[in-house]
């Protein structure tokens, strides 16, 4: 499952001063010596800022920040679904299967996209431009078939409407730094 | 202080005491099998549900039954509880339910496998389960990875107890492996390659309830069973130095801690006395080991065999295995 | 047109924002609490509501409050259970989304009848967009003195946080969004202890749903006697229905609870009747995790009487028969959706979900969900059926957390009400090869129409 990274080959990740200062704020949430709470919110904003995806020295990085243990921060990292241990494209698709979705035609929107991008589901186009992943529930069945896309849900999908999403979606995208999304974005206000 | 019975037989045990421990001290037949609880690492338990009982009164205050099987290992006596573990059937089938899903993606892989002859699993499969699978997709395996050079790690065959972990964050300071991914993908790593060394470290072989942890510096030496553990001990500034020494003729092959009879090591040992004094010379010897569980080996023991005995117990396992086969509705050819 | 309480404003331009919503009667219940009642009598009224738990086990919330260890000198922690990931159920994103202050306001009053100090919204990390909703509402309360030390002049201070999840559907176990929210993996706790005495940092805590949370300052405001008389029996108030699948007017909606099913489903009100001029076969009335029901035994229960949706009339006739109100997660199905297929992509589900904890739930759930797709593709046998059956039965009641039960549930449910759905699989590999067959030429029972 998780085949071996190397460490050394990358370089030591460093918040922004902006991004710092909403980690101290969101670790000041937590009661003293409960700062491990911190874990989950602050990964969230480590992928967002450093490429969509936890890198080894990344969730070393987070771990030398709380003052746990580099396992400490697998552990959790790989467990949850939100964190990607692989690195990704910019564009991030991740489709709804669940039941509803799937009663309204999610096994087509997915079925579609793969064709279209020449790419199975848990795949990155050669480009880097999109990964595409099928994800389980997202609390969107009332406007299913639908997918996700960083912090953005694109509701009420079909077949038909998913070339102009596409293009959407790279447009909006396909820029040096791209927004993967985040529950907690770093904005200048957060500095100070 | 506590009354508890326990398939009829009433035992009175501490405030505080489990279920399986008070069914422990009682002894016998009736102690549930355990795979994941360890009484010597803390949080151990309630995992594996192994040793699920029913409780048919709560205590002597409140004595409705619980709804649910409880798992004995982490559920606390009441006074005036009642508990049913080989005398109720629910049980029973539940138990083979849960050899069936240990087994599942299991590789099966005894033949070659070092742990074979002392693996809990095979003991609890063999005492609890039925002897068919009614499996037919591909089993589940893992990428292998190496963890160092003297623990050899073999994930296709963990059953995640979780004990080694807790051995890594109770017996050392720096715990470098944990459980990743979750759900069937869940594995034993270390994510990045990284050798787990510390001076406690192997304790985690001696805990590990089936082969996925090894000793690399034992391994395929040995069938457990073609060797004559030994009490014995020296010296050790780091431990208690009370060690089991597994022999043939006077090569020591392996060094382990000793395990009492539900193959659980009371006192841990370090790394030094398990891998580097592999010298009969380093060592007061104090005698046989009496091995208690762990069929395989107790049956091909070279203390004094009591014949009586050892025909009762094969006439009692043979009959065991007669009620043993699975029904027919569950028996469809495939 | 039924009652409603928590989303009376919705259609009010703005309420979103604190002037509107204080403009439309916001944050009374806090005043009223703070100032003119105890903690105790606070908990008084929520009893006396009869409220129960909206995020699925239906638990009174009262009762579970009174639960609460009082006599510890630990500080206490409330929980808003925020990790809404049933599939079926979008309720609680729809309440954050558009009704941010109704949970705040919430929050502050349940907080106070608890004598918390602290509280958490743990939200699951998918809502990445709800966060700063949430966040500002809470600057906003603040701001306005209804949130921070010493409030509206009284001697209760709160903090509340949101707490992002990473996704894990596990996390909306109670004890397993207590570990999240320590900062480990989603593994369930052995239950006992329980969290009202030991749960966030070993503390007591009381872990509640959005919804449930947001429905206390009503009770406040109308007092608990008043409440309790909306709905029917022990089904108290209203209940917002998340309503989904193959409907002509997917979305949610507030019920007083006992409304028909019937009336729920065909009325332009709420569902608006089957899409596509098609026939009900099946529904899911409370969330993936209960059990589906044909549409006979969902409009009438099995003696007859029109099913109703509440608590009480959902679940008549136990699993034979019955199913359960759950989280409202209203899935409904027309005659061309195949149960076995449906029933796959649940298993599969809960295989993805399962923490891998404990034996029964990590391999079994995985071995159902192959079972299942072995059956849909055309490659199972008859005797997969009773195996299915069997491995469910071994899960359920056996495991650590209730994702076993939820994972066995809808299985065994499939296969007592639709067994001949499973066996047309196995008696016609070649018509199910095609993931639409139903689609194509919808499945009739071969019993029924010799019946008939």
């Amino acid at each position: 499952m998780t085949d071996r990274i190397q460490l050394g080959t990358m370089e030591q990740p460093q918040f922004s001063p902006a991004a710092m200062a909403l980690v101290q704020k969101i670790i000041k949430r937590y009661p003293e010596g409960r700062h491990k709470s911190a874990l989950l919110p602050i990964l969230h904003i480590a992928q967002a800022e450093f490429g969509g995806w936890l890198s080894p020295s990344t969730m070393d990085y987070v771990a030398s920040i709380l003052n746990i243990k580099p396992i400490e921060v697998y552990e959790v990292a790989s467990f949850y679904t939100m964190y990607n241990m692989r690195p990704v494209g910019k564009c991030v698709l991740e489709v709804c299967r669940t039941g509803p979705c799937a009663l309204r035609g999610s096994d087509d929107i997915i079925e579609y996209l793969e064709n279209k991008l020449g790419i199975k589901e848990g795949e990155t186009t050669a480009d880097g431009m999109f990964t595409l992943k099928a994800v389980e529930c997202l609390a969107s069945c009332g406007s299913a078939p639908m997918m996700q896309v960083g912090n953005h849900y694109i509701e009420n999908l079909s077949v038909e409407k998913m070339d102009e999403v596409l293009d959407q979606l790279k447009t909006r995208h396909n820029v040096p730094n791209p927004d993967y999304g985040s529950p907690y974005p770093v904005s200048p206000e957060n500095n100070g | 202080m506590a009354k508890v019975t326990i398939d009829g037989i009433e035992i009175e045990v501490a405030d505080g005491t489990t279920i399986l421990q008070a069914a422990r001290q009682i002894g016998g037949e009736i102690v549930p099998p355990a795979m994941c609880y360890y009484s010597t690492l803390k949080n151990s338990g309630g995992k594996c549900r192994a040793c699920l009982v029913k409780v048919a009164a709560g205590s002597a205050k409140d004595p409705r039954p619980m709804p649910k099987l409880v798992p004995s290992c982490i559920t606390t006596v009441q006074d005036g509880m009642v508990v049913e573990n080989i005398t109720n059937p629910t049980v029973l089938e539940t138990r083979k339910g849960v050899v069936e899903f240990l087994l599942l993606n299991h590789p099966l892989d005894c033949p070659i496998c070092d742990q074979a002859g002392e693996c809990d699993l095979q003991n609890f499969a063999y005492n609890h389960g039925v002897s068919k699978t009614r499996y037919e997709e591909e089993r589940r395996t893992f990428e292998q990875h190496d963890i160092g050079d003297k623990i050899k790690l073999h994930m296709n065959r963990c059953i995640l107890c979780y004990r080694c972990t807790y051995v890594a964050d109770q017996l050392t300071d720096n715990r470098v492996h944990g459980v990743l991914n979750r759900g069937d993908h869940a594995e034993i790593s270390t994510y990045i390659e990284k050798a787990i060394d510390n001076e406690f470290s192997g304790n985690m072989i001696d805990v590990c309830p089936v082969g996925a942890l090894t000793d690399k510096t034992f391994r395929f030496k040995q069938r457990v069973w073609f060797t004559k553990p030994l009490d014995a001990h020296r010296d050790c500034p780091k431990c208690s130095g009370k060690v089991v020494l597994w022999t043939k003729g006077n090569d020591v092959l392996r060094v382990t801690a000793r395990k009492d009879q539900y193959n659980e090591v009371k006192e841990f040992i370090c790394n030094e006395c398990r891998y580097d004094h592999k010298d009969m010379n380093d060592w007061v010897i104090e005698g046989p080991r009496h091995i208690e569980r762990g069929s395989v080996i107790s049956q091909n023991h070279y203390e004094k065999i009591d014949l009586v005995k050892l025909k009762a117990d094969v006439e009692r396992q043979l009959k065991f295995q007669e009620g043993k086969r699975l029904n027919e509705a569950n028996n469809t050819p495939a | 047109m039924g009652r409603k309480l928590l989303l009376k404003d919705i259609n009010v331009p703005g309420i979103k924002s604190f002037e509107v919503y204080r403009k439309m009667g916001g944050y009374a219940s806090v005043e009223k609490a703070l100032k003119t009642m105890t903690p105790d009598s606070v908990m008084e009224e929520v009893k006396k509501s009869g409220l129960r738990g909206r995020g699925g086990a239906g638990f009174p919330t009262g009762m579970k409050w009174s639960f609460l260890d009082r006599k510890s000198d630990k500080p206490r922690y409330l929980i808003c259970n925020a990790d809404e990931s049933e599939p079926g159920t979008f309720k609680d994103r729809f309440l954050m989304e558009y009704l941010p202050h109704a949970l705040i306001e919430g929050m502050i009053v349940s907080s106070f009848a608890l004598g918390a100090n602290t509280s958490y919204i743990y939200m699951r990390g998918e809502f990445r967009w709800i966060f700063p909703i949430l966040e500002k509402a809470i600057e906003e309360a603040r701001a306005a003195g209804f949130l921070g030390n010493n409030m509206l002049g009284t001697d209760y201070s709160l903090e509340l946080y949101v707490h992002s999840g990473g996704g894990a559907y596990i996390c909306g176990e109670e004890t397993a969004q207590i570990e999240s929210l320590e900062g480990k993996r989603g593994n369930p706790r052995n239950k006992p202890p329980f969290p009202a005495v030991v749960g966030l940092y070993g503390c007591p805590t009381v872990v509640n749903n959005v919804e449930s949370i947001a429905t206390v300052p009503h009770i406040l405001n109308m007092g608990g006697d008043e409440y309790a008389k909306i709905g029917i029996g022990k089904s108290t108030g209203t209940k917002l229905i998340s309503a989904s699948g193959h409907i002509n007017k997917p979305g949610v909606y507030e019920i007083e609870l006992g409304l028909p099913v019937e009336e729920f489903i065909y009325s332009d009100e709420y569902c608006g009747g089957i899409w596509k001029g098609r026939k009900m076969k099946a529904c899911v009335p409370g969330g993936s995790s209960v059990p589906i029901l044909p549409t006979e035994l969902m409009l009438k229960t099995a003696k007859g009487e029109p099913r109703l949706m509440s608590y009480e009339s959902l679940s008549d006739g136990g699993f034979a028969t019955g199913s359960m109100l759950g989280s409202g997660g209203f899935i409904v199905f027309d005659e061309t959706a195949c149960i076995v297929r449906n029933t796959w992509t649940y298993a599969r589900f809960y295989h993805h979900e399962s923490c891998g904890q404990c034996s029964p739930c990590r391999e079994g759930t995985g071995w159902m969900e192959k079972v299942l797709h072995r059956i849909e593709t055309g490659h199972g046998k008859m005797s997969d059926i009773d195996l299915l059956v069997d491995v469910a039965k071994k899960i359920e009641g056996n495991t650590i957390c209730p994702l076993g039960d939820a994972a066995a549930w809808p299985v065994a449910a499939a296969v007592r009400h639709f067994r001949e759905e499973f066996e047309y699989h196995v008696r016609y590999p070649e018509k199910v090869k095609d993931p639409k067959h139903f689609e194509k030429e919808p499945f009739v029972s071969e019993k029924k129409a010799v019946a008939a």
